[in-house]
């Protein structure tokens, strides 16, 4: 079958657009009551009525997941780097690594919130540590993957390690890295909203999670709904931005981008 | 003339402890350009790897100019099967590549990289990726970027055995073109008799398992060497002389 022009972006839009309608038909012909679930529109008003206070949060959400997520950037390129360049430091720091992967973030998040002070830097720390995994594994596993002919032609030159590093190891590892990213991406959104659970923090200073928490206790479904709607919007911008970047950065030359045009 | 590389009696085993090749002595002449010719398997892109200090030697030695090959004193350039360029870069930077390493400023590297590629007649796709290019093309790109060091040895491992037949002849021809305005010392790897007879003055016969030299024959024809050569008396007579040394081996081969 041959796919329309375009069709990546009305078909999943005409899809959810009528899946919506089905979902406001179904509350209003069977009389569901928005204590149980809540019509699509009413949705849209709460949100619309609760606009000041869910903006300020999703603010604060938004603030937290970029932070984490540039800070996994920046700590798992680094380390990355690091282990390649060095076999006996990945060998000392890499079981670490996995060991803060493996642990459920619930678990470890009521500590750090004892041992660090502001509630801003613990929420921060949480959704970093989620976050900074798949870029750390994925970019030493591009970093590692380098062509062999194009590294004996390096050898070949006399390349220096930074040379290596930065005309060869670099570029090889970016496909990896970009991967890494949109995994990153939605786990820092994901870290973000579980630490904030897991803080049960009230407040000025708060995001999302604690809106949906507080309607939970007010048992106001479509508030928690309307919260809910801004962390799946969130979630989805940053994937669609994850594809915006991997697209910059590899658009020109390498196969997975290739395809998808 | 100098002697520019030299190989004398080279071993080479792997880690599995099986020898690639064995007994292995030549001398190559500063400026020359000589065919590794033989069958698959027989050692010559271990050969290649030796003269470029990519592999040591487990017994012999492999020197380069003064030096033994490892220490690298000597300019060369290598050639692979696969044209091997960075599909992150463009044409120009692929083939700036070598001199950026070396320390050139990014700006003269590229000055030089734009020679080297109207060199080849890809003057006008430098702004291109790999991707973007044929297979002969590509190979011609990789071909400029082992000339823009002006190396003074030139190492060629099949470097056209991919490639249609006519796109190869066309790209002989061209690397003959090259070769007699840089006059690098030339090895080229092959394994087709006639592309070794119509490059090079000189072809080493390989064969055996471990590989080891069995024949040394020099090629008269005259230069530049040209199209018509391919159906001229003369070359398909060294071509049958090729072809006799590289049987021979095979039935020795057998008979060991």
């Amino acid at each position: 079958m041959i796919a329309p022009r375009r069709a990546h972006i009305w078909v999943p839009g005409v899809a959810a657009i009528g899946l919506l309608i089905a979902w406001e038909l179904v509350v209003r012909l069977r009389g569901i009551p928005p204590f149980i679930l809540p019509a699509p529109t009413l949705i849209l008003t709460t949100l619309w009525n609760n606009l000041d206070s869910l903006l300020a949060s999703w603010l604060f959400t938004i603030k937290i997941t970029f932070g984490a997520l540039l800070l996994a950037l920046v700590g798992g390129v680094f380390l990355a780097c690091a282990f390649a360049l060095s076999r006996t430091l990945e060998l000392a720091l890499f079981p670490l690594a996995i060991a803060l992967q493996v642990t459920p973030i619930v678990a470890i998040a009521p500590l750090i919130l004892i041992y660090v002070e502001s509630t801003t830097a613990s929420l921060l720390i949480c959704a970093f540590i989620v976050a900074f995994f798949p870029i750390l594994s994925n970019t030493l596993v591009g970093l590692r993957s380098a062509d062999t002919n194009l590294q004996d032609l390096f050898t070949l030159y006399g390349a220096s390690r930074w040379q290596r590093l930065r005309w060869l190891l670099g570029p090889s590892a970016l496909p990896y890295l970009v991967a890494g990213l949109k995994i990153s991406g939605g786990l820092a959104l994901i870290g973000a909203v579980v630490a904030e659970f897991a803080a049960g923090a009230a407040g000025r200073e708060t995001g999302l999670a604690s809106r949906i928490l507080e309607a939970s206790f007010r048992t106001e479904i479509p508030k928690m709904y309307a919260a809910l709607t801004l962390v799946v919007l969130t979630g989805v911008a940053i994937f669609l931005a994850a594809r915006v970047f991997s697209h910059l950065l590899l658009g020109r030359w390498h196969p997975s981008e290739q395809s998808s045009n | 003339m100098s002697i520019q590389i030299e190989l004398a009696n080279v071993e080479k085993r792997f880690a599995n402890a099986v020898a690639a090749i064995e007994g292995f002595s030549a001398q190559i002449t500063a400026g020359q350009f000589v065919a590794l010719l033989g069958p698959s398997g027989c050692g010559k892109t271990t050969v290649l790897r030796l003269i470029a200090g990519l592999e040591l030697p487990t017994a012999g030695r492999v020197c380069v100019g003064e030096l033994s090959a490892a220490k690298r004193g000597v300019a060369m350039s290598y050639v692979f099967q696969e044209p091997t360029l960075m599909p992150w870069a463009n044409v120009l930077d692929n083939v700036a590549l070598p001199l950026r390493i070396g320390g050139v400023s990014r700006r003269l590297a590229r000055t030089s990289a734009q020679d080297a590629l109207a060199a080849v007649g890809l003057f006008d796709r430098s702004n291109a990726y790999p991707t973007e290019l044929s297979g002969g093309m590509k190979m011609r790109v990789s071909i400029a970027r082992a000339l823009v060091t002006r190396p003074s040895v030139l190492l060629l491992d099949e470097p056209f055995a991919a490639l249609d037949e006519i796109t190869r002849h066309r790209l002989n021809d061209e690397l003959l073109g090259q070769w007699s305005v840089q006059l690098p010392t030339a090895v080229f790897v092959t394994h087709s008799v006639f592309e070794a007879v119509y490059l090079s003055q000189r072809v080493l016969v390989m064969g055996g398992r471990p590989g080891r030299l069995i024949a040394d024959l020099p090629i008269t024809l005259a230069d530049p060497r040209t199209p018509a050569l391919r159906l001229d008396e003369s070359f398909l007579r060294q071509c049958r002389m090729v072809s006799e040394a590289l049987e021979q081996g095979k039935t020795r081969e057998v008979t060991l």
